[in-house]
């Protein structure tokens, strides 16, 4: 045979050299949907070597309600409860962004009070759902201290929510035109207890973890995004500010009022989840300073617009009054009619740019309403940030991204 | 009371001019409401101009906020595709529509905006619009085995017999994914 002349095949490529000698079989791995550091109903399909995670695959959907194709059946108002549940840690930034949104199909301002007690909501929400990302997240990575230090924080601002609405969680405040009610007595004077305690809670949050070494090793460098990548996947909120792009809806386009209000915009520069955590720490800073001049600023006068087509008439002269009696059925039962159109709205929510799609066709009820979710889209990053580490430092990921499966799924 | 360093948004009229100059045919309607500026373009030439507004300084339209579908029934077309855009550098935002009909696809934005995936497959699986050159056109919401669109007009929201309720279906039907792998 001619075998002299043919050259030997190279050596098997399934003989292993090197470094790829230590790498082991695939290994899939179900992580969730009930899984205690998923925060919710996450389901990640895991391909793992050894430790090394080699590919993410996200399965959403385990907390669909089809809240979209719900909208599409009711009024514009009976829509408000549901938007609690699309973050419900910061359902009262839900209720304003909604309403926000139905307003500008409108045309309607609502009144100074109420912006100001809107931005003060927003706000509230946004520093509670920040605590609990911290709490919840350190835990995930070991620190469980933190959590115990950031709930009886939130415990404050639970019962200053409990106090302005009735309930802690399923709020429902806003109202299109304007609140659901005026502040209650003696509740400006709780917010203003807190904003005076809150910056030392903070100070001891920064103590327990800035500068504690363990911290710095779970999440220095460890889902790293670069800015480009950021803004190609759309990540907003604290997600995209951490690779040190200073976009916030507040600033670039304010809304109800948050022009007047003198406040930073955190960014890190590095897209890692350390400086997720340091923007989310020092938005919590910004916030308590947006509530104290919202505290010094808050006018005197009418919380909801003068138009008996949209707002609910006062119960007392429903009873005695034969027009408002009127009016109100016709709201109860009709609700009020925008004009045909399409709108979309943003707000800068706890989690990134929250928004509203509505198009109406001059019905009562929206022809089509689509929720931008910062948490969706946000999630995306998550291959982009978890592919090429640890196991671990998934965890830490999930952590820094911080998604709320509810509004996720919706 | 101190302001922010904040700067006013404004709707991108320019912008319009320039896809006109751009593109001479395409721009099929152009609207503003509420200071929001919307544009209709063909569905074939929705990467181009995609590509092209994402590139262009005076535009630099570099994220892809939001991508949806809309359905329609009883109107020359079936299906509408919205995109909402935003520039970082020039703060503007921008619609951008597309209109087909129900057997046609348009084509994926997902080399534009890495982005898109996700929503083009949210779009796909509630609404039924069908994306050309995705990557991975899964369902992402609905189970894998669903066989509608909750999101289309003539969806039966008083609950169908569907696919997921036959005698002898999985009882978990997400999880059967796991075994191909």
């Amino acid at each position: 045979m001619d075998g002299a002349s043919t050259p030997p095949p190279p050596l098997a490529t399934e003989v292993p050299q090197g470094e790829d000698a230590l790498h082991g079989e695939r290994m899939v791995i179900n992580m969730g949907p009930s899984h205690p550091s998923t925060h919710g109903v996450l389901r990640l399909v895991l391909t793992l070597d050894g430790e090394v995670v080699k590919a993410v695959q996200p399965h959403l959907g385990y907390l669909h309600r089809g809240m979209e194709k719900i909208a599409e059946s009711m009024t514009y108002h009976q829509f408000i409860p549901y938007t609690d549940r699309l973050d419900y840690l910061a359902p009262l930034s839900n209720n304003v962004a909604y309403v926000l949104a139905i307003e500008k199909l409108m045309g309607i301002t609502v009144p100074p009070r109420a912006r100001v007690i809107r931005v003060m909501c927003c706000e509230i929400a946004r520093i509670s759902a920040h605590l609990l990302w911290l709490g919840t997240g350190a835990l995930d990575l070991g620190a469980a201290t933190v959590f115990f230090h950031t709930f009886r924080e939130r415990e404050t601002l639970y019962n200053i929510i409990e106090s302005l609405t009735g309930t802690r969680l399923t709020t429902s405040y806003t109202r299109v035109g304007g609140l659901m009610s005026d502040l209650p007595a003696g509740w400006t004077g709780q917010v203003r207890s807190f904003v005076d305690a809150f910056p030392k809670a903070l100070d001891e949050l920064d103590a327990l973890l800035t500068e504690n070494r363990i911290w710095m090793k779970r999440t220095q460098g460890i889902g790293r995004i670069g800015a480009a990548q950021a803004i190609g996947l759309g990540l907003t909120g604290p997600n995209l500010r951490g690779s040190g792009v200073a976009y916030d809806v507040r600033k670039t386009e304010p809304y109800g009022g948050y022009e007047d209000y003198d406040f930073e915009v955190p960014i890190g520069s590095e897209g890692d989840a350390y400086d997720r955590y340091l923007v989310r720490l020092a938005e919590m800073r910004q916030s308590t300073r947006i509530l104290d001049q919202a505290l010094r600023k808050l006018p005197e006068g009418p919380i909801n617009i003068d138009d008996p087509k949209v707002i609910l008439p006062r119960k007392d002269r429903v009873l005695t009054k034969m027009e408002e009696l009127i009016e109100q059925f016709m709201i109860v039962t009709e609700g009020f009619k925008p004009p045909a159109g399409e709108v979309y709205h943003a707000i800068e929510a706890p989690k990134g740019e929250l928004g509203f799609y509505i198009r109406s066709e001059g019905g009562k009820s929206p022809y089509r309403l689509k929720i931008r979710s910062p948490s969706f889209i946000n999630l995306q990053a998550i291959e982009t940030m978890a592919v090429g580490g640890l196991l671990s430092d998934l965890i830490a990921v999930v952590a820094s991204l911080d998604p709320v499966m509810g509004e996720v799924d919706r | 009371m101190a302001a922010g360093p904040y700067v006013d948004p404004h709707p991108p009229a320019s912008v319009v001019e320039r896809i006109k100059e751009r593109f001479p045919d395409d721009v099929l309607e152009a609207a503003a409401f509420r200071g929001e500026l919307t544009i209709v373009v063909p569905k074939e030439r929705i990467a181009a101009i995609a590509l092209f507004l994402r590139d262009d300084p005076q535009s630099a339209f570099g994220m892809l906020i939001d991508l949806t579908g809309v359905h329609f029934l009883e109107r020359d077309y079936d299906f509408e595709v919205v995109y909402h855009l935003y520039s970082l550098e020039k703060n503007h935002r921008l619609r951008l529509k597309v209109r087909l009909r129900e057997k046609e696809t348009v084509p994926s934005v997902t080399p534009v905006w890495p982005g898109a995936n996700w929503q083009e497959r949210e779009a796909f699986d509630l609404v039924g619009v069908r994306f050309a050159g995705h990557p991975d056109l899964r369902r992402i919401i609905m189970p894998e085995d669903y066989t509608q669109h909750p999101l289309r007009k003539d969806f039966d929201v008083e609950g169908g017999p569907t696919a997921l309720d036959a005698p002898g279906g999985p009882a978990s039907p997400g999880f059967r994914d796991m075994e191909r792998i």
